[in-house]
C-alpha cells in the first residue's frame, strides 16, 4: 500500500442554499519522497481536500465519506483525538498567508515551540534551542534574536519561512503546502519553492502543493492532479500534464498561464465562464458550459458524467471525447497557440 | 514609552482643567445666562432664611462680584492648592483638593469623599470581577455553541441584563434574598464592612449589590465576548492551532480568546473606571454609602459643593482608566507601538 491514499474521498457541507459538494469522489496515491501538485481554480476543492487530510472538517458540519490511508491507518472513521494526535507530527501544514495564518500575538518562536512541544516532552530551553536551529534551517539570518520576534516584525519571504520551519517541527512524514507562495513577491517565491525542494529531499517526505499557478507545480511537482469541480479531471505526471495534456480544462489552464517566451502583443487566453456552483454541478460534464469541445461529444457533455479513464501508463482522464480525438485537438488546435514563437 | 506615558499624564491634566471649566461653566456661568444675579447664586449658599443684609455680605465673601475667570482661578487653585475662607469671625483654611464645604453638614467635601471611595471601590471590584468571569465564560460557550439551547438562553438573558434597570433587578433581588427570606444570602442593605475589619462580613454584605451590577455588565461582556469569538475562531490561525494538533480546549483559550481579548481589555477599564466615580443605582438601591449614593444626596439637596467633588473625582478615574487601557493595549496587543 501507498504511504497516502486517497479512495473515494467526498466532502460535502450542507447548508441553507443545499449541498456543497467541496469534494465529490477523489482518489489518488502518494509515496514518501515523492511530490503531488494539486491544481485547480478557487472553489475547485483543492484546500477542502487538504484540511480533509489533517482532519480539519471532523467534529464540524461537514459530511465526509471515502477512505484516507496515512501510512497504513484509515483517517476517515479514526477518532479525531486520535487524528489529532498524528496532525502537526506525521502529517503537518504550510499555510497560504502566513501573516493571518501565524497568531499575530505570540511570537515566533513561542510558535514553534509550541508546535514542538505537543508532540515532545521537553523543556522549553530544549524547544527553544530546536526552534532556533529550524528558523536557521529555513535560511533565517540571526534565528537566535528573531526566534522573539513577532510575525509583524518579519517581511512576507520570512514569515512563509517561519511557518515551513513551523510545520516542519516535527519532522512530518507527510507536508501539505496550501498555495505556499501566492502571497509572496516573485523573487522570493523562487527561494522558498527551492527551499521547500531542499527539505523535501533531506526529509524524504511526500509533499503534497496546492496550487493555482501551473509554474509552482511546474517547478516541484513529480504528479499533479488537476481538479475542477470537486473532482479530479486529469492526473498524471508532470511531463504528461505538460506535455502531452489531454483534458479541454487543462489546455485552458496552459493557455492562460504567462509565460516569457510568448509574444508579448499575444494575448493570454483565460477560460470562458467562471468556475461552476458547487451546490448545482452543471449536468453530465461540469466543465461542459464552459468547453469549447462540448460539441464533439454529440450531447453526451450535458447528460453523462465522464469516468476518469486511463489514458496511457498512469495518466488519467475525464472527458467524452476519444483518446485520439484529444491528441488530434492538442496537437493541431491548441499546442500550436500556446508555441506560436 | 516613558515619553508616552509622560505625555499623556499631561494630556490627563489638560483634560481635567478643561473638565473642571466646564463643570464652572455649568454651575456658575449657565444661571447667570438665565438670569441669575450674583445674590441669587450667593443665595444657595447662606439659605433661605438669610435676609438681603446677610446675602449681601456671603456675595461679597464668596466673590461672586468679581469677573468669571477670577471666580474660576480661585476655585481651580481651591482643588490645587487648597483655599482660605473667611467667614467673618475668622479663615479657614481648606487644605487641598479642596472642594469646598457641604452647605448641609458645613463638612469639606473632600475627607468624605476620600471616606466613600473605599465602600464604591469595595463595590465595583467585586462586581467587575464576578462579571468579567461569568461574562466572558457566557459569551465563550456561547460562541462555541452558536444556535445551541445555551446560546439562546443566556443571549436572552443577556438582553435582559443590558435592558432591565437596576432599580428593578436590585428590588426583586432585596426581596428575593434578603429581608429574612430563607433564601437569605446578605444583610438587608446600607451596611457596609471595611474589607480590613472582616473580609467575610465585608463580601457577604456586598453579595447582592455585587450580583446586581454584574448582572448588568456582564450581559454586555456576554455579547462582546461572543462576537469576538465567533470572528477569531473564523482566523486563519485558528485553523494552524490546530493544523498543529493542539487540544481544542487549547485552541479555544490561548489562541481564540487571546484574541478576543482586545476589545474586552478596554471596555472592561473604562467600565471599572466609570464606577470609581459611583454605581448611582446600585448604591442606592442597597443603601451603600458610596460615592454614587453621595452624588445622589447632594443632588437632592442641591448641596453643590459636593456635586462639583463628585464631578470632577469621577472625571479624574474616567481619564486615568483611559491612560491605564492604552497602555494595556500595548500590552494585550504587540502589534500597538505607543509612540
Amino acid at each position: 500500500m501507498s504511504f497516502l491514499e486517497l479512495n473515494d474521498l467526498r466532502i460535502h457541507f450542507p447548508t441553507d442554499d443545499g449541498l456543497v459538494k467541496s469534494v465529490d469522489g477523489l482518489s489518488f496515491t502518494l509515496e514518501r519522497g515523492r511530490t503531488l501538485g494539486i491544481v485547480g481554480e478557487s472553489g475547485s476543492g483543492k484546500s477542502v481536500t487538504s484540511l480533509g487530510i489533517l482532519g480539519l472538517h471532523k467534529g464540524g458540519r461537514a459530511k465526509i465519506s471515502g477512505e484516507i490511508w496515512l501510512d497504513g491507518e484509515e483517517l476517515v472513521a479514526a477518532s479525531p483525538e486520535h487524528v489529532r494526535t498524528l496532525r502537526g507530527k506525521k502529517m503537518a501544514m504550510i499555510f497560504q498567508d502566513p501573516l493571518s495564518a501565524m497568531h499575530p500575538y505570540y511570537t515566533v518562536g513561542a510558535q514553534i515551540i509550541e508546535a514542538y512541544r505537543i508532540h515532545h516532552q521537553v523543556s522549553k530551553a530544549v524547544a527553544r534551542k530546536h526552534a532556533v536551529d529550524l528558523l536557521g534551517r529555513v535560511g533565517i539570518p540571526q534565528p537566535d534574536r528573531r526566534v522573539d520576534s513577532y510575525p509583524h516584525e518579519f517581511s512576507g519571504g520570512m514569515r512563509q519561512r517561519a511557518m515551513i520551519a513551523m510545520a516542519l517541527s516535527c519532522d512530518p512524514e507527510l507536508l501539505i503546502a496550501d498555495e505556499p507562495t501566492t502571497a509572496l513577491d516573485v523573487t522570493v517565491q523562487a527561494q522558498i519553492l527551492d527551499l521547500m525542494r531542499d527539505l523535501q529531499q533531506e526529509f524524504n517526505s511526500a509533499l503534497i502543493i496546492i496550487t493555482h499557478d501551473l509554474g509552482v507545480v511546474a517547478e516541484l511537482s513529480d504528479d499533479i492532479l488537476v481538479m475542477y469541480g470537486g473532482r479530479c479531471i486529469e492526473y498524471g505526471s508532470a511531463e504528461d500534464i505538460f506535455e502531452r495534456p489531454e483534458h479541454p480544462y487543462t489546455w485552458g489552464l496552459l493557455g492562460s498561464m504567462p509565460r516569457l517566451d510568448r509574444e508579448r502583443t499575444e494575448r493570454l487566453t483565460p477560460i470562458k465562464g467562471t468556475p461552476p456552483s458547487l451546490i448545482n454541478v452543471p449536468s453530465g460534464c461540469a466543465f461542459h458550459p464552459r468547453c469549447a469541445f462540448e460539441p464533439r461529444t454529440g450531447g453526451k457533455g450535458r447528460t453523462e458524467v465522464p469516468e476518469l479513464l486511463e489514458t496511457e501508463g498512469g495518466h488519467l482522464v475525464r472527458c467524452h471525447m476519444t483518446r485520439e480525438e484529444r491528441r488530434a485537438a492538442w496537437e493541431q488546435e491548441i499546442k500550436p497557440t500556446l508555441e506560436s514563437e | 514609552m516613558v515619553t508616552y506615558i509622560i505625555r499623556r499624564l499631561i494630556w490627563g491634566v489638560f483634560m481635567l482643567a478643561i473638565v473642571s471649566l466646564i463643570t464652572f461653566a455649568i454651575f456658575f456661568l449657565v444661571p447667570r445666562l438665565a438670569g441669575a444675579t450674583s445674590e441669587s447664586l450667593a443665595t444657595r449658599y447662606v439659605g433661605r432664611t438669610a435676609n438681603a443684609e446677610q446675602v449681601q455680605i456671603a456675595t461679597e465673601r464668596l466673590g461672586f462680584n468679581d469677573p468669571l475667570i477670577v471666580q474660576y482661578g480661585r476655585f481651580a487653585k481651591g482643588i490645587v492648592a487648597g483655599a482660605d475662607y473667611d467667614y467673618g469671625p475668622g479663615v479657614e483654611h481648606c487644605p487641598a483638593p479642596c472642594f469646598g464645604y457641604s452647605f448641609l453638614t458645613r463638612l469639606p467635601v473632600w475627607p468624605d469623599l476620600l471616606n466613600r471611595l473605599p465602600v464604591t471601590m469595595s463595590l465595583a471590584f467585586g462586581a467587575a470581577v464576578i462579571w468579567l468571569l461569568t461574562g466572558v465564560a457566557t459569551g465563550v460557550v456561547s460562541a462555541l455553541r452558536r444556535g445551541s439551547v445555551f446560546d439562546r438562553a443566556a443571549m436572552t438573558v443577556a438582553l435582559a441584563g443590558v435592558s432591565l434597570p437596576i432599580f428593578f433587578t436590585g428590588i426583586v433581588s432585596l426581596v428575593a434574598f434578603s429581608y429574612g427570606r430563607p433564601l437569605a444570602i446578605t444583610a438587608p442593605g446600607g451596611s457596609f464592612t471595611p474589607f480590613f475589619d472582616n473580609p467575610v462580613q465585608w463580601a457577604y454584605n456586598l453579595i447582592l449589590p455585587w450580583i446586581t451590577l454584574a448582572f448588568l455588565y456582564a450581559a454586555g461582556y456576554a455579547r462582546l465576548t461572543r462576537s469576538g469569538m465567533l470572528e477569531t475562531m473564523n482566523e486563519d490561525y485558528i485553523r494552524t492551532a490546530r493544523a498543529k494538533g493542539l487540544s481544542e480546549r487549547v485552541v479555544v483559550f490561548k489562541h481564540g480568546l487571546r484574541g478576543a481579548l482586545t476589545p474586552i481589555v478596554t471596555i472592561f477599564g473604562l467600565d471599572v473606571g466609570l464606577l470609581m466615580g459611583g454605581a448611582v443605582l446600585t448604591e442606592s438601591t442597597f443603601s451603600l454609602p458610596g460615592i454614587g449614593k453621595y452624588a445622589i444626596d447632594a443632588i437632592v439637596n442641591q448641596d453643590l459643593p459636593k456635586v462639583m467633588g463628585v464631578t470632577l473625582v469621577t472625571a479624574f478615574f474616567v481619564v486615568a482608566a483611559n491612560l491605564i487601557v492604552d497602555l494595556l493595549y500595548a500590552v494585550v496587543d504587540p502589534r500597538v507601538r505607543l509612540t
